[in-house]
């Protein structure tokens, strides 16, 4: 069971939640929760904003000020009520189709910009809400709805697409590991910067029915059984780690932030601060 | 009293944001729109506002849409190509009833069209081009002053509606440099959201008061927790598939604002006590048909004018009445027939409407107005 502290964040109000029994975002929420909870954030001055999709329904169960907006943009509201107000905590969360297809162009930007919002990728591999369709990150070969021979595009590798666009803080943890997910999360909300973490997450309905994945505890196995860690991977040759999850701290940065750049701005052009 | 400025229709537009309050400004780069992400850019700092250079066009209205949701008045500019790109998110402002101004620098389409020239091949898409139904504010102003103006107007009427309110200028008035009567700060009327009566623990985020439809809007950060989404939802905020709460919900959208359309609805007329042929035009065209009116007059033809400055609620009382009285009513546009479905629709058959129509990028020449005037007289 939740503590108690982590149950005065849920709106149970909206309850039940719209996930599959054995869905791995509630373990996602469950480590976000805890995560705000150790680092005693205030609920009114946490914001959550999320795309559509599954992964995206969290943002309705979170008691916070919780917006739900269009697929693939949330981090787009999310830049405009963070620079409005940098006081408050800025969480995005989003799924793999959100992050990595449709919203790719504002996760990069994001990314680039440095705006201190943590963007909390829930990586499934497919489209589960809409029927099981192949996402960019559906590993090559496997099957789909919309790939029913066995997709045949390459994956993006949604951290190193972070860290090549500028984030300051960018980990991937798989739900099998929900410790390590809340250690990544909260090192991600204290870092003044953009901070990518790519949960690998499960969906037995969509996915793994079709990929030998069936039930929850298979795809926990599986996560168990082929996470390898950042140290470790730079020891193994690339076919070694094919089909492998990489998981650790990519980067851990420290660089200007985009909302005291702006606030800085303000100070300057108002003759407060040093002028250049 | 008011300072005297020479502004373009642009600078007007930012200028009358300012003084409404607008303090947030997300946007992309569109000819000819630029100048007034521009303005922003330099007077925003200056005002504790914020400006920022969205990725696209996506991003810029769901930028401005986030700001609004932390309490401050915000706007984004654009042209067709962008105008187009910003339907998605503008939806989900009309449904999250989130307060924006957008402004359409029109200009000739479709696709990327003639970015240099002007048109008025927008106005249909300002009404109906986001998906599912929806209430459309939307003004048309035809002078600099006029931007400015109604850009204060757009800012209330978005805070007091709790929606988006458009803004269709085109390509002729935002490059158009004219006189402006600048008002003193103090004679501005500047309207602000209904704010929660209730304490954060008793906020119900989408309950509206039943004596005008409209919920009170709390701000991210101001200490209540509530849910903004696009989904239909019920007056918690919370997405809903019961039949009952969808009707309930889309019905007050619409309702919010047909109950005081009357408020809304402005447009200007001229000569229209005695006229047999009125010509009805807006935004630049109004320029070129209020002179042709004026001429026609010197030759003795009972010609009269009527401009509707807001588009949409469209002024179609009002229209009627004087079809009753005239005989012909001339709709020039800068477009292929566009408001003039909206005429015909206003006029139920009590005048004979006729189409004039020019998309060559250029503005109808009083003279080529005046032509049909003679001709119809």
């Amino acid at each position: 069971m939740p503590s108690p502290e982590v149950m005065s964040w849920l709106r149970t109000r909206f309850f039940p939640h719209i996930w599959c029994p054995g869905c791995g975002h509630g373990i996602i929420m469950h480590s976000l929760l805890r995560a705000l909870v150790s680092l005693e954030k205030k609920r009114s001055e946490t914001v959550i904003a999320s795309g559509i999709g599954c992964s995206s329904r969290m943002a309705g169960y979170i008691d916070a000020c919780t917006m739900h907006t269009t697929h693939g943009r949330s981090l787009a509201f999310a830049t405009g009520i963070k620079l409005s107000n940098p006081s408050l905590t800025v969480v995005d969360v989003m799924g793999d189709g959100d992050c990595s297809a449709i919203g790719g162009n504002h996760f990069i930007h994001a990314c680039r910009r440095n705006i201190d919002i943590t963007a909390i990728v829930m990586n499934n591999n497919i489209y589960g809400m809409t029927g099981g369709q192949a996402s960019p990150t559906t590993p090559r070969g496997s099957l789909a709805t919309t790939a029913p021979y066995g997709a045949i595009e390459p994956n993006f590798d949604i951290c190193r697409l972070a860290e090549g666009a500028g984030a300051s803080y960018v980990a991937r943890a798989t739900i099998a590991n929900p410790k390590q997910a809340e250690t990544f999360i909260k090192k991600g909300i204290q870092k003044k910067g953009f901070s990518v973490i790519e949960i690998v997450s499960s969906c037995h309905t969509q996915y793994g029915r079709r990929n030998k994945r069936r039930t929850p505890i298979e795809n926990i196995n599986f996560f168990k059984e082929n996470s390898v860690a950042f140290e470790k991977s730079k020891t193994m040759t690339r076919e070694e780690l094919e089909g492998k999850i990489i998981i650790g701290e990519f980067v851990n940065k420290d660089v200007p932030e985009y909302t005291d750049q702006y606030l800085a701005l303000i100070s300057r052009v108002q003759g407060r601060g040093e002028s250049r | 009293m008011p300072e005297v400025a020479f502004w373009q229709g642009n600078e007007a537009l930012a200028y009358g944001a300012l003084a409404a309050g607008c303090r947030f400004f997300g946007g992309y780069p569109i000819t000819p729109s630029s100048e007034i992400a521009e303005i922003m850019a330099e007077e925003l700092p200056k005002l504790n506002g914020r400006f920022i250079q969205m990725e696209d066009e996506i991003a810029g209205i769901a930028s401005v849409i986030g700001a609004s949701i932390t309490g401050m008045k915000s706007l984004t500019a654009t042209s067709g190509p962008g105008f187009s790109l910003k339907q998605e998110n503008l939806g989900l402002a009309y449904i999250a009833e989130v307060p924006m101004v957008l402004v359409d620098v029109m200009r000739g389409g479709p696709s990327t069209g003639t970015p240099t020239k002007g048109g008025q091949q927008d106005v249909m898409q300002a009404r109906w081009g986001t998906h599912g139904d929806h209430a459309s504010i939307c003004y048309a102003p035809s002078s600099a002053q006029e931007c400015y103006e109604i850009a204060i107007h757009a800012f209330n009427n978005a805070e007091r509606f709790r929606q988006p309110v458009l803004i269709l200028s085109d390509e002729v008035i935002a490059h158009m440099r004219e006189k402006v009567l600048v008002p003193e700060k103090e004679s501005i009327e500047i309207v602000n959201r209904k704010r929660p009566v209730d304490v954060p623990e008793k906020f119900v985020p989408y309950r509206p008061d039943p004596k005008d439809d409209l919920p009170c809007m709390a701000s991210f950060g101001d200490g209540y927790t509530w849910h903004v989404t696009g989904l239909t939802h019920n007056d918690w905020g919370f997405p809903t598939n019961n039949p009952e709460e969808i009707e309930k919900n889309i019905n007050r959208l619409m309702r919010k604002v047909d109950r005081f359309r009357d408020e809304i609805v402005r447009y200007e007329t001229e000569y229209t006590d005695d006229a047999d042929v009125v010509v009805l035009a807006y935004g630049s065209v109004a320029r070129s048909a209020r002179r042709a009116v004026r001429d026609a007059r010197r030759r003795d033809i009972k010609a009269g004018f009527f401009r509707p400055i807001t588009l949409w609620p469209f002024p179609d009382k009002e229209l009627e009445k004087l079809a009753r009285r005239v005989r012909t009513i001339i709709v020039p546009e800068m477009n292929c027939g566009q408001m003039v479905l909206e005429v015909e629709r206003a006029t139920k058959g009590k005048a004979k409407i006729v189409q004039q129509s020019l998309v060559n990028g250029e503005l109808f020449k009083p003279k080529d107005i005046l032509k049909v005037i003679e001709e119809v007289a």
